[in-house]
């Protein structure tokens, strides 16, 4: 299958045989009494990458970021950084840093002395302490707040201290843990593109553990897709949205409008799925082997389907008739619910790209349904 | 919230802090009285005061008191917050319950029942009973009211601010010098006034644990009370009452200042 | 290395406060139980046996051979023991209501007191507790003698002819211990009334309940651990009490803390006030034991 991964950069070492991973994790897992939170899990992170573990709440994906920082430590398996096994080495000694999702900044202590606190542990001298510190200010903006305390600082500014104090170590990795996730829409915006700015500046490896799909889709190179303590899927955003490998993965990330059939006949490229409990002949690209009589899933996202009120051509394949039951307008985009015959509700989106249109669709209108055969994916898993 | 006074609610305070503070006030009022009667008004007076401060048995029970409460207030709230740690960090180690037991127990255990069991302990392994004595039962009772006031500090405790420090590169111990305690600080401090307060108040412990020549301020008023009532002891009462008043207000007011403070930063700091 | 750092710092930080409370909290009462069984003397300590600890096995076998009920027995056969205990009892439980019904209004009040006062308000129902509590029992002998402020004021007021008889009875004892354990009542219950959503009063107003009906149904319900932990905290220390009744109460007031100190000051006999205090420790082991559940669950929902 074609990568559609490098669309965002040329930077691309997973694809790269010869690249040596710079993060591994080997068959680890950890359990906490009957609980398993990280089940037999292997990943591998490249130098350099912005990498996000994605998943739900009690996924394991923030088990494993702790157990990186070494708060942690696997039940079974190993973790290597740089080549090195992790296994027995203390928080302290490890070299990498971590921005908590509470930020844990030290109330007792100014802007400059949470920055400093990492350096001094190393035993750093005074006046590199002080220009790494300035550096630091400088480089979050915050030169005018290093007396202050952090609780007279705003949300935006305490996440930025503690991207500061992180950072002012120069670890290996930077591990985030819901980075923006107490921030509000607007600044956690604005914050998603000054982190990327800043990773490609400071040419650090960035792991980042969130929950919104949105963050991890706009910030990373990869994302691991995560549930019940195992990873679904690692793969660039792009694939991940448009070649989801599992039926979890493809509801999991954005909308989408998923069929179960089974298998009828399969030509050369193509394959035909009957569903039966809406009455249609899906035919779709045969982007994945299987054979007659397989019971399969079919996901489509709704910006793939067209809605029109004239019949189309071929109303035996990739068609439906029925009614239009919802409409959310969101300025830039309308999202349509038809209601068919079966009683099933089919999303469809479509981009308001101009002001207005003749006779517009409305509630009750009487519209097909229908897309191409590249449109959706063909999933066996 | 509701934030306005009904007139239940206004009557009950102004009752109860009258009952509360009627009495104190009553007893500072006749330890300023002309005449030997304390209940009976007859002019304003200090001589009780001058006739305290010459009384040395007076004097020499105040310094006994003071000594003793430095140090077993000091010493509780070193063993005391430790044990707060044991509690609330380490939750399963052999003899658990019978720590927490332990530490709460003596919270409500009349006096009667701690001081005899201390003296006994003392008799059997032959120690003097002395200032050192008394010294050790204070350390022992009051370390459990510190105990109880640093572990309620701790179970708010954000544990991720320990976790940074050691993600920075502090080793454990570090981390609980240069985080742990300066955060939990403000509570070690009120444990320890609490400690200091209840060894200069105390009276049945020590007097079951000390001996010869080691008479706490309150065994001395006792005595004295139980051979009638004096406007020296009130003149004593005051002067107790009026020291451990101005510290208690200072350290409230001092604290009601950097909260209003706080929330006055954290207002400013919510306008950037 | 530094693995082997941790686990020693964290078996200090556990074991020197907890062998601390062994030493001179759970020793001690060893000590008393054992000392409870044996027999009085004229000597120095006035007691025997007395287990000399280097006298080895045999002198240890020696001494508990020697040991006898006898006080308990003494103690179960004389009704002055028997009705001290009793009166304790009671005298705790009556004075424990009182405390509640003067303490929980003036909790309710400074829980409902406007935000900028009830600071303020805590500190002033916190000072008292800070000043001795000596100096608190004493200043009720001036105002409750015959001759005292409260029988001035009544008679000037014309409410009476002859002064009442306060002092050196039982009501001044309850008195006493009401106004001694006030705070200790009111905090507790203060801060689950301070924590509690008042909207829900709201929502059951909202929903057709009078004031009235709303605080019997919603608020003292949702207040109850502070009143227990409360109650608690003034009836287990009163049943052992020994200043009020000594101080403010009289000869018919009979109180099994000052029973034990008169035993052991004035009578010497210190096998028996230990056998005193054994009973005593025995009455009072469930209300204890109940008081540390409702406060590890406090703390658990606290988490």
């Amino acid at each position: 299958m074609k990568s559609l991964g490098s669309f965002r950069r040329k930077f691309a070492p997973w694809n790269d045989p010869e690249a040596k991973p710079y993060i591994s994790f080997e068959n680890v897992t950890k359990k906490f009494g009957d609980f398993t939170a990280v089940d037999d899990l292997s990943l591998t992170i490249y130098n350099r990458e912005f990498f996000a573990l994605l998943g739900a709440s009690g996924c394991g994906k923030s088990t494993l970021l702790r157990m990186l920082a070494g708060f942690e430590e696997p039940t079974s398996g190993r973790i290597l950084l740089d080549g090195q096994d992790l296994r027995g080495i203390p928080p302290y000694k490890r070299p990498v840093n971590m921005m908590f999702q509470s930020y844990a900044l030290f109330p007792h202590m100014t802007v400059e002395g949470n920055i400093a606190f990492g350096l001094r542990q190393d035993g750093m001298p005074k006046n590199e302490i002080e220009a790494r510190v300035a550096e630091m200010l400088k480089l979050v903006k915050l030169e005018q707040f290093a007396k202050r305390k952090p609780h007279q600082l705003s949300g935006g500014q305490r996440q930025r201290v503690a991207l500061a104090r992180c950072v002012a170590k120069r670890p290996k990795v930077l591990l985030l843990d819901e980075p923006l996730g107490a921030l509000d829409k607007k600044l956690r915006e604005e914050t998603q593109f000054e982190l990327m700015d800043l990773q490609m500046k400071l040419g650090l490896t960035f792991v980042v553990v969130t929950h919104d799909q949105e963050e991890a889709m706009t910030m990373a190179d990869r994302i691991a897709v995560m549930d019940k303590g195992k990873v679904k899927q690692v793969a660039t955003p792009a694939e991940v949205y448009e070649a989801p490998n599992s039926k979890f993965v493809a509801d999991f990330i954005g909308n989408v409008n998923m069929f179960e059939g089974t298998v009828s006949t399969v030509v050369p490229g193509k394959v035909d799925i009957n569903v039966p409990a809406d009455k249609i002949t899906i035919r779709t690209d045969a982007t994945r082997d299987c054979s007659a009589g397989q019971p399969v899933g079919f996901a489509i996202r709704p910006e793939k389907i067209r809605l029109s009120r004239k019949e189309p051509a071929d109303t035996s394949i990739n068609a439906a008739h029925g009614e239009l039951y919802d409409i959310a307008y969101f300025g830039d985009m309308t999202v349509f619910h038809v209601r068919l015959e079966s009683g099933r509700i089919i999303k469809a989106a479509s981009l308001n790209a101009v002001r207005t249109v003749d006779n517009p669709l409305g509630y009750d209108d009487m519209v097909w349904v229908n897309f191409d055969t590249d449109a959706g994916i063909l999933l066996t898993a | 919230m509701n934030t306005t006074w009904s007139r239940f609610n206004i009557v009950s305070l102004v009752i109860g802090f009258a009952f509360l503070y009627l009495p104190i006030v009553l007893l500072v009022v006749f330890s300023f009285n002309e005449s030997r009667l304390v209940t009976v008004w007859a002019g304003f007076s200090t001589k009780w005061y001058v006739s305290l401060f010459n009384n040395k048995s007076f004097i020499d029970a105040a310094w006994v008191t003071i000594r003793v409460g430095l140090i077993s207030a000091t010493v509780a709230t070193i063993l005391g917050t430790l044990g707060a740690l044991a509690l609330t960090r380490y939750t399963r180690f052999r003899g658990r319950m019978l720590f927490s037991a332990m530490i709460y127990a003596p919270l409500v255990m009349p006096e009667v029942i701690t001081g005899l069991s201390l003296l006994l302990l003392f008799v059997a392994i032959g120690f003097d009973r002395g200032i050192w004595t008394v010294t050790l039962a204070h350390i022992t009772f009051t370390m459990c009211f510190v105990a109880v006031v640093v572990q309620s500090r701790l179970v708010t405790f954000d544990r991720s601010l320990e976790e940074a420090a050691m993600d920075l590169g502090a080793t454990p111990v570090t981390t609980f010098f240069k985080v742990t305690l300066p955060v939990i600080l403000p509570a070690v401090v009120s444990g320890w006034m609490l400690a200091f307060t209840l060894s200069l108040d105390d009276l049945v412990i020590s007097s079951f644990t000390s001996g010869p020549g080691a008479t706490t301020l309150p065994m001395r008023i006792y005595s004295q009370v139980r051979l009638g009532v004096t406007p020296e002891i009130n003149a004593a009462c005051t002067i107790l009452i009026a020291i451990v008043a101005v510290g208690v207000v200072i350290a409230s007011v001092a604290n009601k200042r950097r909260e209003v403070q706080k929330a006055r930063d954290e207002q400013a700091a919510a306008r950037h | 290395m530094q693995k082997l750092i941790a686990s020693v710092v964290s078996r200090l930080v556990i074991s020197v406060p907890y062998l601390w409370m062994l030493i001179f909290f759970l020793i001690p009462f060893i000590i008393v139980f054992k000392i409870s069984l044996s027999q009085v003397t004229m000597a120095i300590p006035p007691y025997t046996p007395t287990i000399d600890i280097w006298a080895g096995w045999q002198g240890f076998i020696n001494s508990i051979s020697q040991f006898s009920w006898d006080n308990y027995v003494f103690l179960g056969s004389d009704p002055l023991y028997v009705k001290a205990y009793i009166s304790s009892v009671i005298i705790a439980g009556i004075s424990t209501f009182l405390t509640l019904l003067v303490g929980y209004p003036i909790a309710y009040g400074m829980a409902r007191a406007p935000a900028t006062v009830r600071s303020t308000l805590l500190m002033l129902v916190i000072l008292p507790f800070w000043t001795s509590f000596l100096i608190r029992v004493y200043a009720w002998i001036g105002i409750l003698k015959p001759e005292g402020l409260l029988n001035q004021f009544l008679i000037w007021a014309n409410v009476i002819d002859t002064p009442l008889n306060i002092l050196n009875t039982n009501t001044a004892v309850l008195i006493g211990i009401v106004y001694s354990y006030l705070p200790f009542l009111v905090l507790p219950i203060y801060s689950t009334l301070e924590k509690m959503d008042y909207s829900l009063v709201e929502a059951a107003e909202d929903l057709g309940c009078p004031p009235i009906t709303a605080f019997w149904k919603i608020t003292f319900p949702l207040s109850l651990p502070g009143v227990v932990a409360g109650c608690f905290l003034v009836f287990i220390p009163a049943v052992g009490e020994f200043v009020i009744p000594d101080l403010l109460g009289g000869s018919e007031t009979l109180m099994i803390g000052k029973t034990l100190w008169n035993e052991f000051s004035a009578n010497r006999d210190w096998p028996l006030s230990s056998a005193v205090a054994v009973v005593l420790l025995a009455l009072l082991v469930v209300p204890i034991v109940l008081f540390q559940r409702s406060e590890a669950k406090a703390q658990e929902s606290e988490k």
